[in-house]
């Protein structure tokens, strides 16, 4: 950790430098680790002292967060797949980004590469969709595949030598999420939250009713390119914990989970609440078992999407019978609305 | 007023031409009732007057500006087809999309008290208010066509745009919703409809348009059954006969 020494001359660079170590200090120990130790002293439960399974928590709330809050325009739109193309992008992006470093006598942050390849990628499927005329999921397979064409190439181009680093990002883990990762998941956490509370309006119109939204003025294909790239912040994101092949899941699982709700902006609500127990609890049982964090949270969640549904099939089943047995005590014919046939 | 002028107009998709050489000029509170057989260019011209397309050749003006380059979002309410261009299955209420009829004036900030209203009044005017809570894709055609009549409406729109609103709406409420859009007329909105019951057009419009590919009639339904447009545009005429009941 960088000291916090200061004098006159400091140059400005390190004094922003300094000021966002302090942040990060104050955030992860000050704030999120006390308040952690305090309940682990409460409780008794000791994981919740350890510093790494600390950040963990803090990563799987930003996931569940900001992958219900993207996810939820995406599933409604169809889009649901265009979270694993981009994370396949961003496979290819930490793929540059450990080649350059292992080539050329440059440090560069896997994390910022994968970012940008991710975030042009997101603007090329969206581009090829509105103007090349191609079907949306075959420009999001040939974005994944050519993607994913570009990762093995320079894996394999450095005699294997990148492909231990590699492994961590493909499949993901706990042990990857360091101070700095917390932080940078935190802080595009903040970034993607505020992008969504700001422009809620325009995302919902378009998700609902494009047509309606052009109609309205909206400049639509701006939204959309907004949609891709916030998808791929919250892919790079959460890549490290979940792994590049089940980081879409996050986006689409508690989605679906809370599809049953009445309301967009409650179905959100749910949908953040489903992916926080998914990824609390997935985290707590991949330390516990020590199995693997994005595997386990995605079955967690699974299992309650199918909670959610087998709930609401058993309550219309109830809902059935007691219309069925009050019109046979009224000895009166019932018309169905047929509400529950989408 | 002219509220719309369409002036020599041609829209192709790649080389296979929709729109050829379309004239047409509609005044303030008119209702026009756009008809013609399937794949006539009829949705097409309706997009190239709201806007969503951009004529390969002339213009089209509206509220006295081309539309491809002005924004007047916030005076057109446009109604799509009942089933294919809106997401039944998104979590949606009906105030929610009613709500969004305000967008075009209040994008992004606090709604003021003004948009409220607009949207508690738009509820009322087409009778939804005890519906607004429920989900949008669990209503019946009629009462969802009526919602996005109230999203129109919460918009304030000069013009109510309809695209085939009514199939797969039972007859009844199809012709509650015709009443309504009457009564919306009267009220002084201009209305452009594409329909393909063309006996509900004739009663309902004040003016017809009859499109294939070209224009083949544009003047008041009376002079319209009198002609040969119809069977003209259809390239037949037992399709009219059979439709006139």
């Amino acid at each position: 950790m960088t000291p916090l020494s200061l004098s006159a001359s400091t140059p400005p660079a390190v004094l922003a430098q300094l000021s966002v170590d302090a942040a990060v200090q104050f955030v992860l120990d000050s704030v999120w680790g006390t308040a952690l130790d305090g309940i682990a002293g409460l409780t008794g439960i000791d994981m919740l002292a350890s510093p790494f399974m600390q950040r963990a928590y803090l990563a799987a709330i930003c996931i569940a967060i900001i992958g219900a809050l993207v996810g939820s325009f995406l599933v409604h739109r169809e889009m649901a797949m265009i979270g694993d193309t981009l994370a396949h992008s961003a496979f290819a992006g930490v793929a540059v980004g450990l080649f350059v470093n292992a080539t050329f006598s440059v440090v560069v942050a896997p994390f910022v590469t994968a970012l940008l390849v991710a975030a042009v990628a997101a603007l090329l499927v969206q581009s090829l969709v509105d103007y090349a005329g191609a079907y949306r999921d075959t420009s999001l397979a040939i974005v994944l595949t050519g993607s994913f064409a570009v990762g093995s190439i320079l894996v394999t181009a450095t005699d294997g030598g990148i492909a231990v680093g590699i492994n961590a990002y493909l499949f993901g883990s706990l042990a990857t999420v360091s101070r700095l990762n917390a932080a940078i998941l935190l802080g595009l956490s903040v970034v993607v939250t505020a992008a969504v509370a700001v422009a809620y309006r325009p995302l919902v119109f378009v998700t609902f009713d494009e047509i309606g939204a052009r109609a309205a003025g909206i400049h639509v294909t701006r939204y959309n390119q907004l949609l891709a790239v916030l998808t791929a912040v919250v892919v790079v994101g959460a890549m490290q914990i979940m792994g590049v092949i089940l980081v879409a899941g996050m986006l689409v699982i508690p989605v679906a989970a809370a599809t049953p709700v009445r309301g967009f902006k409650r179905a959100i609500g749910v949908a953040v609440g489903v992916g926080l127990i998914a990824t609390t609890a997935g985290v707590t049982l991949s330390y516990q078992y020590d199995i693997a964090a994005g595997g386990t949270i995605v079955l967690v969640a699974i299992a309650l999407y199918t909670v959610s549904k087998l709930s609401v099939r058993v309550r219309h089943r109830l809902a059935r019978r007691t219309q069925a047995s009050s019109a046979a005590a009224a000895s009166q014919p019932v018309t169905a609305d047929g509400g529950d046939d989408k | 007023m002219v509220l719309l002028d369409v002036d020599d107009v041609t829209f192709a998709y790649g080389d296979q031409p929709v729109i050829d050489g379309v004239s047409l000029a509609v005044e303030s509170g008119a209702f026009l009732g756009l008809v013609g057989p399937n794949g006539s260019g009829k949705t097409t011209l309706l997009e190239l007057i709201i806007g969503l397309r951009r004529p390969d050749s002339g213009t089209v003006r509206l509220f006295g500006d081309p539309t491809h380059e002005s924004n007047h979002g916030e005076r057109i309410g446009f109604v799509p087809q009942t089933v294919s261009d809106t997401n039944g299955a998104m979590p949606i209420t009906v105030r929610e999309a009613v709500r969004m009829g305000r967008y075009a004036h209040t994008l992004l900030g606090r709604f003021t008290d003004d948009d409220r209203a607009a949207i508690d009044a738009a509820l009322q005017r087409v009778g939804i208010t005890d519906i607004a809570d429920r989900r949008i894709g669990r209503l019946s055609g009629g009462q969802r066509q009526r919602a996005f009549i109230a999203r129109a409406l919460a918009s304030e729109a000069d013009l109510l745009a309809l695209d085939e609103p009514t199939v797969g709406v039972d007859a009844e409420s199809r012709e509650a919703f015709y009443d309504l859009l009457h009564a919306l007329n009267e009220e002084g909105i201009t209305i452009i409809l594409i329909e393909h019951d063309i006996g509900i057009v004739t009663t309902h419009a004040s003016e017809i348009a009859c499109l294939n590919r070209e224009l083949y009639f544009h003047g008041d339904p009376e002079s319209f059954v009198e002609t040969d447009a119809l069977a003209d545009a259809y390239g037949g005429g037992q399709s009219l006969i059979h439709h006139q009941h």
